[in-house]
């Protein structure tokens, strides 16, 4: 079947977030509603953004990034959508250690919850920082997740002929979906048009990163102005566990050792994160 | 929930085992695993309806089974929104019964008191009703200083209407008028 | 609006000037987009560069309040224009089409000779004294001739036209003193005024989408009367892609103004009784409207019917002419008495109002100078109120800092059933009546509004039949058989009205009658409901509101006529016959809206939209045609207009909480806005800063309808104050820390949001700061925070007594 992609136009999007909150509520993330009886509260605060809440995780699949940018005294705001990109060559798969994430049949990361055991490797793997590790204190379960491309069993759109729902909802229609061919056509000529009309710096985003992602970005300006890699790339230790170490560590049977090194990788990246 | 480093070490820890029996099952990493269907969950009773939130006039798509609402999203079909929904019109299904802060129950609250209390409707519905004749009668105006017929009460007010229905707007006019009701508003003058 | 939300997509130029689309329309902004695909230009103008700026060609700050100023500069530079480049602009539908050569009366003088006043002021300048705080309006009249027409000059040379005044008027509204008083960057300014203006070619549309940010000012309808005069200048009142869109902030403002849910008008826009209508012939002679000019249509002159047509609605068998339709079973205020909101709640601060209902509305949140409308709620004796959620009206007894104990009212909660959760209809901003249906059940014991009301009343008919009362028979003989429960579908097709013989629905108010033969709730909705063989394909057969046909119009320029259905009479575009020339013909001919066809029919007719008026064009038949803006009297749309409290022109004042002197004339303030509390007035050497208060995407008006929706919530989840990094930078306060407000009200805490889409204005060298506010909090819910609103003036605009939320004075500081 032919490869589905998402085409994100910056220079159209408001922030309106309704792509934020459509995604939750169609795969029934953040489901509960604390009772007033209850005392309990939304455990987010204003940050002194518009940017809420303050980072992805595996309910908050999509979060719309506010950046405002100044320059000879013209202001900007740059809203980007962060969210899984979907790559063809994808961090996440590769270090999956039981094809948990997998690409489907239309070139997008699926994820299976079912099957996922929280070891967290696709964390430290996605070049877009993306994928998010919650615990269940009472269980202990821990399970990654991150958007699925609307493929989730029993909420798939995809298989079903329908658009994923951030691009259904997206108002100003700044989401476009189908065949990734079609999706880079369509946003080389808005980049044409873009530039035919000033933007001397619009481009194309996502074309040949990592292979093709599944979600093309139309930007103004640098992708580095909108917080996203110029050159995004799998860390080398995820390939390296992919494609030499785990083959290897299989046929010798020495898991225990590479999964703990492993996670030393993995905890020392977090430790990197959380100091900055 | 975001797990510390130490949570995480020990629930990856504890992971590696499924490692092991994901792998001797023969399942490695695929790609192009075909998806597996099942039937949308969120299927059901559709209803169009038009989006409570500003003046747009957004259509939506409400799907409910046995009167409970399960999805909601853009009506493709309404010339103002094209199928798209705002933060807001995105996030209408939290308006449905199931949210636990919406009234269930007729309350009242006596004067001097600090607490509500649960009532019915047909108390409410009668009590409610002395009270508006009471305060109407005391203060009604029949004729003014010049002898005109004014026919008004200036005891009772009456405000809004912008969240209502057309015909609920309407009926609220004729029912405030015929008792005089001259302090007569709502949001349209904020 | 006067055009609809998809017409946007048909302008060649959008300013969004008293208005956030992107943000609080954000559905709609799609248009906007489409628009711009198209090469469309967006304008932007507000206080701080908002989600809409960040999408806009052009963005220009301007300071809250100031945009008579600012539009008057735009006003001037259309003017030069013309002068300069006449071919650049439709000089036909100014001099044919608007009252641009009307000669006023030659005692009339204007702000640029009376010091910013006009002839006719009862007080001096700068008046304190209420009651000298009014004009005296005989000079604005036009000058008549010996047929009481009005005399015209149509070179529009003449010292007394109504072209020359605005020409002299609006001379002082240089780019200097736009950036003087707006702080506009004078490039910027020039930059929105040439791109705006070339809207004015023929054939091209500029469209102005505006919201609270225009209204919500002592001068909030002067500010709508600039924006006319500067769309008139620029031809674009009638055409696609033009028009003054105001774009409602709730799903049923639209409807519950139509619906005449305010102290001055009952349903239809008809005038509110007063203690003067001594019959009901008193009354429509103060309210008709007369006009001698044959040319004029003078729509309003069918007020008898629509009058007569209500009356029978409401008291059916028990309105005759022996009782003069019933006229006094219904009230009447009391000449030059205000019973408005702001007026409201001073009368229940001042003990006179005991008992008071709400539906789905929250003043505790809402109402300007929250502090003093819950206080106020106090002195009721009981509080009905009705929603979907627990409010802070509802609750307002036991607010943070009250003792319960020391409130004596009593307050019923009522739980009311959401829109998806009921049958009934809205109109929203395009003026589209659409019909929704119940799609799942309410909780618990939850009813709709229309259940509550018709018990209320059931109840009251039973207590005045039985026990009697003053005008008892008022209630005991209304027209009252909705059933119980009710049938919103009866309720609906009243509204529609109905011949009093037959029973049968009425389609269209052309068909009203004013001798008691037919009966109508609501003459702008008539055709809204008609016979089911009138519209057998519609979901609802008869019900047009249902309809969900997406034919397209006959020019395809995006009407679609059949889905839903327009007041008044499925019209799209208001005043279409302005987008035609003399012969009928459309100015834009890629846009057409209308166009006159001389085959059809026996003596031609007219192809497209809902023609508004449907007369010949003037260069057709001279003698059966009528002048296009059939609504005013003169039958032309006015640039000059009389009927404003405050001036026939805008004239720019600052707010009544200002931080500067007017450098415009010497009178500061709205000379007719009403002030309640002078004591109140904030001053610029305590309160330096100017506020101003907004909503945004997340959230919706008193919060009720977000604040308990977590997914909402953790969007936004606490109110903010948005500054710019310089005046952070003098009160030492950085991103994300708390802050205090204060006003001469009150004192909120918020987080501050310190960022450089706030730039401190530069106004001829002097510095003024402002901030700004999101009003959508309150004590009570899932999310709460403080109120904006404690901070706000209780003071209104000068005509409609909209409360000035859009600019005060305050001043900051680190919490």
């Amino acid at each position: 079947m032919a490869e589905k992609a998402i085409l994100y136009d910056a220079s159209k999007c408001t922030a309106c977030r309704g792509c934020q909150v459509i995604c939750k509520q169609w795969n029934g993330n953040d489901e509960i509603i604390p009772s007033p009886s209850s005392g309990d509260r939304v455990a987010v605060k204003s940050r002194g953004t518009y940017e809420n809440p303050p980072d992805l995780a595996p309910d908050t699949w999509i979060k719309m990034k506010f950046t405002e940018a100044e320059s000879s005294g013209k202001m900007r705001w740059l809203f980007t959508r962060r969210s899984c990109m979907h790559c063809t060559d994808a961090g996440c798969v590769r270090a999956c250690p039981n094809g948990t994430l997998y690409h489907n049949e239309f070139g997008t990361v699926s994820y299976n919850k079912d099957t996922c055991i929280g070891c967290g490797y696709c964390i430290p793997a996605c070049p877009f920082d993306v994928p998010r590790l919650k615990g269940n204190r009472i269980t202990g379960i821990a399970k990654a997740d991150k958007c699925t491309f609307c493929t989730t069993q029993g909420l798939d759109r995809i298989v079903e002929g329908m658009e994923p729902a951030c691009v259904k909802t997206c108002p100003p229609g700044a989401l476009a979906y189908g065949e990734r061919e079609a999706m880079v056509v369509l946003g080389r000529q808005r980049v044409d048009l873009l530039k035919s009309r000033g933007v001397g710096g619009a481009n194309l985003y996502g074309e040949n990163e990592l292979n093709g992602l599944h979600v093309l970005y139309v930007l103004e300006d640098s992708p580095g102005a909108y917080g996203l890699p110029v050159n995004p790339r799998v860390p080398g230790a995820t390939i390296a566990w992919k494609d030499v170490i785990q083959p290897v560590g299989w046929a010798v049977g020495g898991l225990t050792i590479l999964g703990l090194g492993m996670n030393w990788l993995v905890a020392r990246a977090n430790a990197k994160k959380e100091e900055k | 929930m975001e797990l510390s480093r130490r949570d995480f070490l020990r629930v990856s820890g504890a992971g590696i085992g499924g490692v092991l029996l994901f792998k001797a099952m023969g399942d490695g990493v695929a790609m192009a695993t075909p998806i597996k269907r099942i039937p949308l969950t969120r299927s059901g009773q559709e209803t169009a309806t038009i989006c409570p939130y500003d003046g747009s006039g957004c259509g939506f798509i409400v799907t409910a089974r046995d009167g409970k609402v399960v999805n909601i999203e853009g009506d493709p079909e309404h010339p103002v929104n094209r199928g798209a929904g705002c933060a807001k019109g995105a996030a209408l299904r939290q308006i449905s019964a199931d949210n636990p802060w919406r009234l269930n129950k007729v309350l009242y609250r006596p004067a001097g008191s600090g607490q509500f209390e649960e009532k019915t409707w047909d108390w409410a519905i009668t009590e409610i009703a002395d009270r508006i004749k009471k305060a109407r009668d005391a203060g009604f105006i029949e004729k003014d200083s010049k002898g005109n017929t004014v026919n008004r009460t200036e005891t009772i007010a009456n405000i809004g209407g912008a969240a209502l229905d057309n015909e609920e707007c309407y009926l609220l006019a004729k029912f405030a008028r015929s008792l005089g009701i001259v302090y007569l508003e709502h949001q349209a003058r904020l | 609006m006067t055009n609809h939300w998809g017409d946007i997509a048909n302008s060649d130029v959008v300013m969004a000037l008293g208005g956030n689309p992107a943000e609080n329309h954000p559905a709609a902004f799609g248009h906007i987009t489409i628009a711009k695909e198209r090469g469309a230009k967006l304008i932007s103008v507000d206080p701080r560069f908002t989600r809409t700026s960040s999408k806009a060609d052009v963005y220009a700050p301007i300071r809250s309040g100031t945009d008579v100023a600012f539009v008057g500069g735009m006003i001037k530079y259309v003017l030069d224009d013309i002068e300069a480049n006449p071919s650049n602009y439709n000089m036909v539908y100014i001099t044919e089409y608007t009252n641009a050569s009307y000669l006023v009366n030659t005692g009339f003088k204007g702000p640029a000779e009376l010091e910013g006043l006009f002839s006719g002021y009862a007080g001096g300048l700068n008046e304190t004294d209420g009651t000298k705080r009014k004009y005296d309006k005989a000079t604005w009249a036009y000058q008549v001739d010996d047929k009481s027409i009005p005399k015209k000059d149509k070179t529009l040379q003449d010292a007394n036209c109504v072209f020359q005044i605005l020409k002299r008027q609006y001379a002082r509204y240089t780019v200097d003193k736009v950036n003087a008083i707006c702080g506009t960057p004078r490039d910027a300014f020039l930059e929105v005024c040439k791109t705006f203006a070339a809207s004015g070619k023929t054939g091209k549309a500029g469209v102005i989408l505006y919201a609270m940010g225009t209204t919500q000012h002592t001068n909030g309808a002067e500010n709508i009367r600039a924006y006319s005069i500067l769309q008139l200048l620029l031809a674009n009142m009638g055409v696609a892609g033009g028009g003054i869109d105001a774009m409602r902030g709730e799903s049923n403002v639209q409807g519950s103004t139509d619906f005449g849910l305010l102290f001055d008008s009952i349903p239809g826009y008809l005038g509110m009784f007063t203690d003067a209508d001594t019959s009901r012939q008193k009354y429509l002679d103060r309210v008709t409207p007369k006009n001698n000019d044959p040319t004029s249509a003078n729509w309003l002159q069918n007020y008898p019917k629509y009058i007569t047509s209500l009356l029978k609605a409401w008291y059916g068998d028990a309105a005759t002419k022996d009782n003069d339709f019933g006229f006094h079973y219904l009230p009447k205020i009391e000449t030059g008495k205000n019973y408005s909101w702001i007026s409201l709640f001073e009368a229940m601060a001042a003990g006179k109002i005991k008992g008071m209902m709400a539906w789905g509305q929250n003043p505790a949140v809402g109402g300007p100078s929250s502090n003093t409308e819950r206080q106020a709620l106090a002195n009721l004796d009981w509080l009905v109120a009705s929603d979907l959620w627990m409010t802070e009206t509802m609750e307002f007894w036991k607010r943070p800092g009250v003792n319960p104990a020391d409130i004596k009212t009593e307050v019923f909660v009522l739980p009311a059933r959401a829109s998806f959760e009921k049958e009934g209809s809205v109109t929203n901003s395009s003026r589209w009546m659409q019909w929704r249906y119940k799609a799942a059940e309410g909780p618990g014991e939850a009813e709709d509004d229309l259940w509550m009301i018709n018990k209320i009343m059931l109840r009251l008919r039973e207590l005045y039949a039985k026990d009697g009362g003053p005008n008892a028979e008022a209630i005991t003989k209304t027209n009252w058989n909705y059933g119980d429960p009710p049938d919103v579908h009866k309720v609906a097709k009243e509204i529609n009205g109905y011949d009093t013989t037959t029973g049968k629905q009425i389609d269209g108010f052309a068909n009203l009658k004013d001798d008691g033969t037919t009966a109508c709730g609501e003459w702008v909705y008539c055709g809204s409901y008609v016979e089911p063989d009138k519209e057998p394909n519609a979901p609802v057969p008869g019900n047009r509101a249902s309809r969900r046909d997406l034919a397209p119009d006959a020019f395809n320029t995006g009407l679609y006529p059949k889905w839903a259905w327009s007041w008044p009479v499925n019209r799209r575009i208001i005043y279409n016959r302005a987008s035609v020339d003399l012969n009928g013909e459309p100015w834009d001919k890629e846009h057409p809206v209308i166009k006159w066809n001389p085959t059809k029919g026996e003596t031609g007719g007219w192809d497209g939209d809902v023609v508004d008026g449907n007369y010949p064009p003037i260069a057709v038949d001279p003698v059966k045609s009528r002048y296009p803006f059939i609504m005013t009297s003169e039958g032309v749309a006015r640039l000059f207009a009389q009927g404003m409290a405050d001036g026939p022109m805008p004239e720019f004042y600052e707010p009544w909480e200002c931080p500067v002197s007017n450098q415009m004339s010497s009178q500061t303030s709205n000379p007719v806005a009403k002030v309640w509390r002078p004591d109140e007035q904030g001053k610029p050497d305590k309160y330096p800063i100017v506020a101003t208060t907004y909503r945004v995407c997340e959230h919706w008006q008193a919060g009720q309808m977000t604040r308990n929706m977590p997914w909402l919530v953790e969007l936004m989840p606490e109110p903010f104050v948005e500054m710019s990094n310089e005046l952070a930078a003098e009160k030492g306060i950085a991103n994300g820390d708390k802050v205090t407000i204060e006003s001469t009200r009150g004192k909120v805490t918020m987080v501050a949001m310190v960022t450089g889409r706030f730039k401190p204005f530069q106004m001829n060298g002097r510095r003024v700061h402002e901030v700004g506010l999101l009003w959508h909090w309150g004590y009570s819910g899932l999310s709460t925070g403080d109120s904006a609103n404690i901070l706000t003036p209780h003071i209104g605009d000068a005509n409609t007594m909209i409360p000035e939320y859009k600019a005060f004075l305050v001043d900051v500081k680190k919490a």
